[in-house]
């Protein structure tokens, strides 16, 4: 231990912390920097392009101005309401097993391993086996499958959504003190009663914050689209056709030549962000002022 | 209903016996415990009748819950079986070759990395791409990301952190196409004008930044563009491990006059370092999976370069290019092929992160956030 009473060692020693918490401030700064710039390059060109039009007309044809998402916005309210379908029963059914049937055991363990190894599975991968369940096979007897098809891109994001709404359900569940859970059995209520209308009640703030973090996630999501939802012109909602969605829209007009879609794809980037960013500052509200903390 | 009332009988013996587990004959439970249902009918256990008795619901309810618990296992072992029956056509003809080597031309030497259209295929040099930018990415993430971490855990104000905390995760919340399209229109300019001349006069000596490139695009702006995302992850695990640590070490270290950087550094990072370096691995887990943002600044082109600031491709991005408009089923079989090697890498980089993390985390007091 350099405990010497040698003044320039000390001194050196002084010198070095300061240096370290200059880097740390520095490290710190140079963070929140790109996410300042990030915001505000979305507002300033986002913002301008961003009116009723935005928000009510489908995209003009290249060379005509003016024009709107209004498709694509729609577009990701289906995917992301079929998503959320599929992913948020799932997982918290996953989460109810995980913290009321299976606490402790083996099993469950590996579920929950399971469940945070799939949360890093890219969702490229998880797009593209989309596709080779629901796009590639050709079965005629059953509906949605074989072609691009807003079912497919739901799927897709509903399997994302699964890993993540089971674990903060999990997490949720265990924080809800036993003694609740004893005073509903010890009054006679079935089992199944007492975890639905006991301790998923008594956490579902926390529950809904999970929900509501898998689908901000999702909301975003690109990858799994591009060869399942497709993308699509013009207006659709049915779940057998290639449907627009919002990122997708983005993706496309941001790589395009035209200056028209590069300020569509500005406009439409930062809808997208608000949606996340009220969702994500909600959920941080809900849980910094509800009994149960811990989600984030 | 009346299926249900069936079961009733056999919930009344079983309950008062467990309860009287003291009663002289404990064991038999159909026996004295049937009589105690049937004498003691209170108004609760007559409201219990009343209502049916529900082991069927019970037992449906948790075989519901354990199916959709293993469903995990199910997507988990699907998306393996359709990706390795998907790839089947370039197993069977290239092996693991498809990894390591790759065809020349056979009049000038020239490598032939990737051409669908004649019937070459080799993973080379998207392996090379996705690990370079990945690479990149760590070397600029990790040390701002344990800078953030130290900082936030250890110096800043009280009043600061959770704002700064929120603004750091506010990061990781960004979907990639918009980091993406921000690249696009302003980093990617900024490095073509500003920062890739430089590197170039500063180190084009190494040979690894030599500015030929007009696009700006590249393996460096990739790496620039993953770094920023990667970062929340490795910081709030990081941070997640240093809380961890317990007090008791951050003062036994102040109590024998260390500066406040060297109780970090002996306290806090020594102890946590193991689960340190499971946070940068997630962040690695996401650097090499991450599609959309590294797809719109690599350049797109299936060629190796020394040179960093050259067109590159990572396995993904070949994947979101390709994919939907593969022209062969070789060609689709082969871009399956990658998708299923970032599968198990992925798998294996988080399942290796999650257990480091685990370790270090496991016996620590519950966190006060």
């Amino acid at each position: 231990m350099p405990l010497s009473g040698n003044p320039i060692r000390s001194k050196i020693r002084a010198a070095t912390d300061n240096a370290v918490t200059g880097l740390a401030i520095l490290a710190t700064l140079l963070v929140i920097a790109p996410l300042l710039a990030i915001f505000g390059y979305l507002i300033y060109k986002g913002a301008s392009s961003v009116n009723l039009d935005f928000f009510t007309k489908i995209p003009k044809p290249v060379g005509e101005e003016g024009g709107g998402m209004a498709n694509a916005i729609v577009g990701s309210a289906v995917l992301l309401a079929l998503g959320t379908i599929i992913g948020v029963p799932v997982g918290i059914g996953g989460g109810i097993y995980l913290a009321e049937f299976g606490r402790g055991t083996k099993l469950a363990n590996a579920v929950r391993f399971t469940a945070d190894v799939l949360n890093g599975v890219p969702s490229i991968v998880m797009g593209m086996a989309a596709y080779a369940l629901l796009v590639g096979p050709q079965v005629s007897w059953l509906p949605f499958l074989g072609h691009f098809s807003a079912f497919a891109g739901g799927v897709a994001l509903g399997i994302m959504m699964i890993p993540t709404v089971c674990r903060t359900t999990e997490e949720m569940l265990l924080m809800v003190p036993h003694a609740v859970r004893e005073a509903a059995l010890g009054l006679g209520v079935p089992n199944w009663r007492s975890v639905l209308s006991i301790t998923v009640k008594t956490a579902s703030p926390g529950i809904i914050t999970g929900c509501m973090l898998a689908f901000a996630r999702v909301a975003g999501e690109t990858a799994p689209l591009i060869f399942t939802a497709l993308g699509n012109e013009y207006w659709s909602l049915d779940l057998n056709q290639p449907i627009a969605a919002l990122p997708l829209q983005i993706y496309k007009y941001a790589l395009s030549p035209y200056d028209e879609w590069h300020r569509l794809a500005w406009a439409g980037a930062l809808v997208l962000i608000v949606l996340i960013v009220l969702s994500v500052s909600l959920v941080r509200y809900v849980t910094s002022r509800g009994v149960l903390k811990g989600a984030s | 209903m009346s299926e249900i009332r069936t079961f009733q009988p056999q919930f009344q013996q079983q309950k008062p016996s467990e309860g009287q587990a003291y009663a002289p004959q404990p064991g038999g439970a159909p026996g004295p415990g049937g009589q105690m249902g049937d004498q003691s009918d209170s108004a609760i256990r007559a409201f219990l009748r009343a209502r049916g008795n529900s082991a069927l619901a019970d037992g449906g309810f948790r075989a519901l819950m354990v199916l959709c618990g293993f469903s995990i296992f199910g997507i988990v072992a699907l998306i393996a079986i359709v990706l390795i029956y998907r790839s089947g056509l370039v197993w069977h003809n290239f092996g693991l070759r498809f990894f390591y080597t790759y065809d020349k031309d056979p009049a000038t030497g020239q490598p032939l990395y990737w051409d669908p259209v004649n019937g070459h295929f080799s993973a080379v040099p998207f392996l090379y791409g996705t690990l370079v930018s990945s690479f990149l990415a760590l070397l600029l993430a990790v040390p701002l990301a344990i800078g953030v971490a130290i900082f936030l855990t250890e110096m800043c104000p009280k009043m600061l952190r959770a704002p700064l905390a929120f603004l750091t995760e506010l990061l990781a919340a960004i979907p990639s196409v918009i980091y993406g399209l921000w690249a696009v229109f302003i980093l990617v300019p900024l490095l073509r004008e500003h920062v890739n001349p430089l590197l170039s006069k500063g180190l084009g000596w190494t040979g690894l930044f030599t500015d030929d490139n007009p696009t700006g695009l590249g393996f460096v702006s990739a790496g620039i563009i993953l770094a920023i995302m990667i970062l929340p992850i490795i910081s709030s695990l990081t941070r997640e491990v240093m809380i961890a640590v317990p007090h008791s070490q951050r003062e036994a270290v102040l109590a024998l006059g260390a500066t406040r950087w060297e109780m970090i550094r002996m306290g806090v990072l020594r102890n946590a370092r193991i689960g340190i370096v499971g946070g940068v691995m997630l962040g690695l887990g996401r650097a090499l999976g991450e599609t959309m943002a590294v797809a719109m600044v690599i350049g797109n082109t299936a060629e190796i370069h020394r040179n960093l600031l050259a067109n590159g491709a990572s396995m993904a991005s070949v994947i979101a290019n390709e994919y939907a408009e593969a022209t062969s089923d070789l060609h689709r079989s082969a871009l399956t092929e990658l998708g299923l090697a970032l599968f198990i890498v992925t798998i294996l980089v988080n399942a290796l992160a999650r257990l480091l993390v685990w370790a270090v985390t496991r016996g620590a007091p519950a966190q006060a956030h």
